[in-house]
């Protein structure tokens, strides 16, 4: 929803939590995720996560969640869906080059930045290109999944 | 100035230990001199013969020829056909990438190509949406952004791979670079993005036209106290301006630029606008050169090319350097 998208911005610090908190307790649950299967879950868990993300920060889930490092603005509402921060074209009044009515996507990705301790600020980090085959799917399923399999491999390593 | 091991026009410089690419430009950068770049406007025709006149009027005065590709969403010959024909001239070409168009295979697969055939510079941009050009119905590709097109190209020559991860026989030999606009919000974030840029791979940057010389201060300062100007040659844009009118519509209808009141009035206020807007982009590169951090400066005199040489002999930044131009050593 657009007229949220500041507000979650300026509530960055407290949703950038909220967030990471869902995730961490969905790898919590992982051993029970996984005996299901998460190709069953995909299904549930991406109505679930669609609604809250749309709602909260007008998600356009892409499958591969960037918004703790975008101050919790979807850097996917930006017309050139730029995920590294904001084009030259910005208008020197904070809106889109490219859509006159809407705020920078990354203005206000800026913003809630600023909403959140240093350490926590990835908006420095450099985002690789995105993989179009994730649109549509869960991005917690599959951070779950990440990080189980790299648990897993530093075991089998050890 | 010239080169040792100057080659026949066309083939390429040898690598230097410390450089990556075989071109002119990143030599006279890493030499230490302030260079001058340009750009050049790819005309709307097939003809190789326009191309390689609109390259001549910055004979002796650029260090290297920016190809735009497809700016402002317009459609024109494509930088890497313009990069090829004039590479194989001799002349040091930055091949403008931009994401707007072409997604990742097409992308790998024309550095290559330009590579190939002697470009030695690409500047990765994330490019103008195409509401602004003269296709707006066009699908917008931006597949890459700016960012992850310049961490691509950079594993291209480094690794020696593709995004894929396959492996590749020669890597494209390239100086890459970016593009930085200090004079649009949010300012206090522009600096941070350099950083990102230097982190993704650009070596040398060309920002968006300053006709706001306090505000490139404090974006310079900002870029010097975080040691970026070590890491990464900076190119302040500048231009002439027509007339006070195309400035306001500049202003109003390109995306980015920056113009202030002032600059409008000292244009409105001359008797020949035209000479005052050659004069107001002499006295930018007055303030700019002695800048702490800079390196060069990248002239973008669109439809007033002509003027270059006129802008370059005033502001004396080349001292009686004279770059490397088709002609230039036959006696
Ligand atoms: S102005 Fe902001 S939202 Fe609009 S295209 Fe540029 S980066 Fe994206």
């Amino acid at each position: 929803m657009y007229s949220m998208r500041r507000w979650s911005a300026k509530h960055a610090n407290k949703l950038h939590h909220l967030y990471s908190g869902v995730e961490s307790t969905l790898y919590k649950a992982a051993p029970l995720l996984e005996k299901i299967g998460y190709d069953k879950l995909e299904k549930p868990f991406m109505a679930v996560e669609k609604v809250t993300k749309g709602l909260l920060f007008d998600s356009q889930s892409c499958g591969q969640c960037t918004l703790g490092s975008t101050g919790m603005s979807c850097p996917m509402n930006c017309p050139k869906t730029i995920r590294n921060g904001p084009c030259g074209g910005v208008r020197p009044n904070g809106k889109c080059e490219v859509k006159p009515d809407m705020d920078c996507v990354w203005v206000v990705a800026w913003e809630g930045t600023q909403n959140m301790p240093p350490k926590e600020q990835a908006i420095h980090i450099v985002q690789p290109a995105l993989d179009s085959r994730k649109k549509g799917t869960s991005a917690w399923l599959r951070e779950v999944r990440l990080k189980r399999q790299e648990k897993a491999k530093a075991n089998a390593s050890q | 100035m010239y080169f040792e091991d100057e080659p026949n026009p066309g083939e390429n410089l040898p690598i230097l230990p410390g450089h990556v690419s075989a071109g002119r430009f990143e030599r006279v950068l890493r030499a230490g001199q302030f260079a001058v770049t340009a750009e050049i406007a790819p005309p709307d025709s097939a003809d190789p013969q326009e191309v390689y006149d609109r390259a001549e009027v910055f004979d002796g005065y650029v260090d290297a020829i920016n190809a735009t590709d497809g700016s402002g969403a317009n459609c024109h010959m494509s930088s890497v056909a313009m990069c090829a024909l004039l590479a194989h001239k001799g002349y040091s070409m930055i091949m403008q990438v931009s994401c707007r168009d072409r997604n990742r295979i097409a992308i790998q697969g024309d550095v290559l190509g330009a590579s190939a055939m002697g470009v030695s510079n690409i500047l990765c941009l994330s490019g103008d949406g195409v509401q602004s050009g003269d296709h707006p119905e066009a699908k917008p590709v931006f597949d890459l952004d700016c960012m992850s097109s310049l961490s691509m190209l950079k594993g291209m020559r480094d690794q020696k791979q593709f995004l894929s991860g396959r492996k590749l026989t020669k890597p494209p030999e390239v100086f890459l670079g970016a593009a930085a606009n200090p004079f649009a919000p949010p300012f206090d974030y522009r600096p941070h993005r350099l950083a990102k840029k230097v982190a993704a791979g650009a070596q040398f940057v060309q920002t968006q036209y300053c006709f706001d010389i306090e505000m490139l201060e404090n974006y310079m300062k900002k870029v010097v106290d975080m040691g970026l100007h070590e890491k990464v040659f900076i190119l302040p844009g500048v231009g002439p301006l027509a007339s006070a009118r195309a400035a306001e519509w500049i202003r109003s209808n390109v995306a980015g630029v920056h113009i202030p009141d002032a600059i409008i009035k000292r244009l409105a206020g001359a008797e020949n606008q035209k000479q005052e807007g050659i004069n107001i982009c002499t006295d930018m590169i007055n303030a700019i050169k002695d800048m702490q951090g800079v390196h060069g400066v990248h002239i973008m005199a669109y439809r007033m090319e002509y003027a270059v040489a006129e802008i370059v002999e005033k502001s004396g930044v080349l001292g009686n350097r004279k770059p490397w131009y088709p002609t230039r050593d036959i006696a």
